[in-house]
């Protein structure tokens, strides 16, 4: 479904993908961790070209896409043709980014009818049934403002499920959330990986990717340090770099449960 | 104290003049209502050139801007209506002054729209590429109904300013308060009347409009309370004329 071969990126002198290769199939959950900085929201946005990549293939539905090449020239994907990759695959941010100006129905309607070119009705019927699925049904006249965080996100989930995406990237969806309202908004992904959508998640919530991925990828300083079945990666991990960061990473949350149980 | 500010009033003839004082408040409302109707377009195109992709209309959306708002209006005005004419360009003096009025407001309105679509988080811009929106869209759909709450307020204030400017076209002959203003007193000497009713006129017309203003940004803060509208409005207030 989705193909990364030899991505590397710079943002000025900084090198911040070296040479990442993934490949994401159908329906799979892959799950990307990693200490911040080290490049895995950066590859999250070169996937939909938010970010444009410097050298490298990716591969989207069988179809090399916005830069590659081809008999030896390279190939500029025009802005339509990014357009239309982008409405296929869908993304979730960490700051919500939804349409303050807008009512919750009319921001996930607002693509599906002026990118898609679906009937205002339409819209608005999948809006709704997506709205029951995420929970929040009662809030389709509310304004963004009106919303907890973890109801803006969802919300945000349902705007990009309302274009019918092939593939929705996460990027670290849940780290602006208070720590009471992670819980909904990852159980929504949990039922979207369990009716088969296919998911690249970036994320700090170990116990989710552990549950829920098919693969976890982590990534350290711009590089796939090691990627693998969520057991195998987190019980054994073959890299040094690997088991540092978990090490750091599950004291951090023993903290975190200790300072709980107090 | 009171009564001799009444006294130094003398109402002697008013009766003739405050006709041609009407008349003249008229044509400064025209003016105003004319200015506006040009340059609130011609500002928020020039603001989308000085933001858009197109080099070369960038370049000149802010030569425009800077030679407009880097010299005075009234040069600007006597320009129009004493230089052009040796070119064979003529206007008469209410066009001059809507045309030189209109120049100098769009690239001041210009600054104030940009401000405004600056002030909208880069995240806006984001959600709506995610969705595979077009430039054109995105600027149609997501940016500019959010930029516009922030931008009415100030805009409003443009317009009571504006109205005041007004009487710069004095200067090239137009028979608005001002003009009318100095034909009168300069017959009755009665200046101190004249210009304080003049005066009057001014406040009776920009004061109400000043409260629908304040109404306006009040009434736009609570319709989105995101930290989006107060550090945007902000931002758009730097832009006030100097």
């Amino acid at each position: 479904m989705i193909r990364l071969e030899r991505i590397n990126k710079h943002f000025g002198a900084h090198h911040v993908l070296k040479d990442v290769s993934l490949t994401v199939d159908k329906a799979e959950v892959v799950c990307v961790i990693g200490p911040s900085g080290s490049g895995k929201s950066t590859m999250l946005r070169c996937i939909n070209n938010m970010e444009e990549i410097g050298s490298g293939t990716i591969t989207i539905d069988g179809q090399p896409v916005y830069r590659y090449e081809k008999d030896g020239k390279l190939v500029i994907d025009s802005e339509k043709q990014v357009e239309a990759i982008r409405a296929k695959v869908g993304m979730v941010f960490q700051s919500f980014n939804l349409f303050p100006h807008l009512t919750v129905t009319e921001n996930i309607t607002v693509a599906p009818i002026h990118v898609l070119g679906r009937s205002r009705g339409e819209a608005t019927d999948i809006a709704l049934g997506l709205l029951e699925k995420v929970g929040l049904a009662m809030k389709a006249q509310a304004y963004p403002h009106e919303l907890s965080g973890g109801q803006q996100q969802r919300v945000a989930i349902a705007r990009a499920l309302a274009m019918r995406p092939k593939a929705i990237l996460f990027d670290e969806v849940t780290s602006a959330l208070d720590p009471e309202l992670v819980g909904e908004v990852l159980r929504v992904m949990r039922a979207l990986a369990d009716e088969g959508m296919t998911m690249v998640v970036v994320t700090h919530e170990m116990g989710f990717a552990r549950d829920v991925s098919d693969r976890v990828v982590f990534m350290a300083d711009g590089k796939i340090v090691e990627s693998g079945k969520p057991h195998e990666l987190f019980s054994a991990p073959q890299q040094e770099r690997t088991r540092d960061f978990l090490r750091s990473v599950l004291e951090r949350n023993r903290e975190m449960g200790a300072a709980a149980s107090q | 104290m009171l009564t001799t500010f009444i006294n130094l009033f003398n109402f002697e003839g008013i009766g003739d003049y405050f006709p041609d004082l009407m008349r003249g408040a008229a044509i400064s409302l025209q003016l105003t209502f004319c200015v506006m109707l040009i340059a609130l377009p011609l500002g928020l195109l020039l603001a989308l050139a000085k933001i858009g992709r197109s080099r070369i209309l960038r370049i000149m959306a802010s030569f425009y801007i800077e030679v407009v708002r880097g010299t005075p209006c009234l040069l600007q005005l006597f320009y129009i209506y004493f230089v052009l004419p040796a070119f064979g360009i003529r206007f008469d003096p209410f066009m001059a002054g809507v045309i030189g009025l209109s120049i100098n407001y769009s690239a001041y309105l210009a600054e104030v729209y940009r401000a405004g679509i600056v002030a909208i988080p880069h995240g806006q811009v984001e959600a709506a590429k995610a969705l595979g929106m077009s430039r054109r869209k995105m600027l149609r759909l997501i940016i500019l109904p959010q930029a516009i709450r922030v931008v009415v307020p100030p805009l409003g204030n443009y317009c009571i300013s504006l109205f005041k400017d007004t009487s710069l076209v004095s200067i090239v002959t137009v028979r608005e308060l001002i003009f009318t203003g100095q034909i009168i007193s300069s017959t009755n000497f009665q200046y101190f009347t004249v210009f304080t009713i003049i005066g009057a006129i001014y406040l009776f017309f920009s004061y109400p409009a000043a409260l629908f203003v304040r109404y306006l940004e009040k009434r736009m803060a609570i319709g989105a309370r995101r930290p989006v509208v107060p550090i945007a409005a902000d931002a758009v207030e730097g832009t006030t004329k100097p």
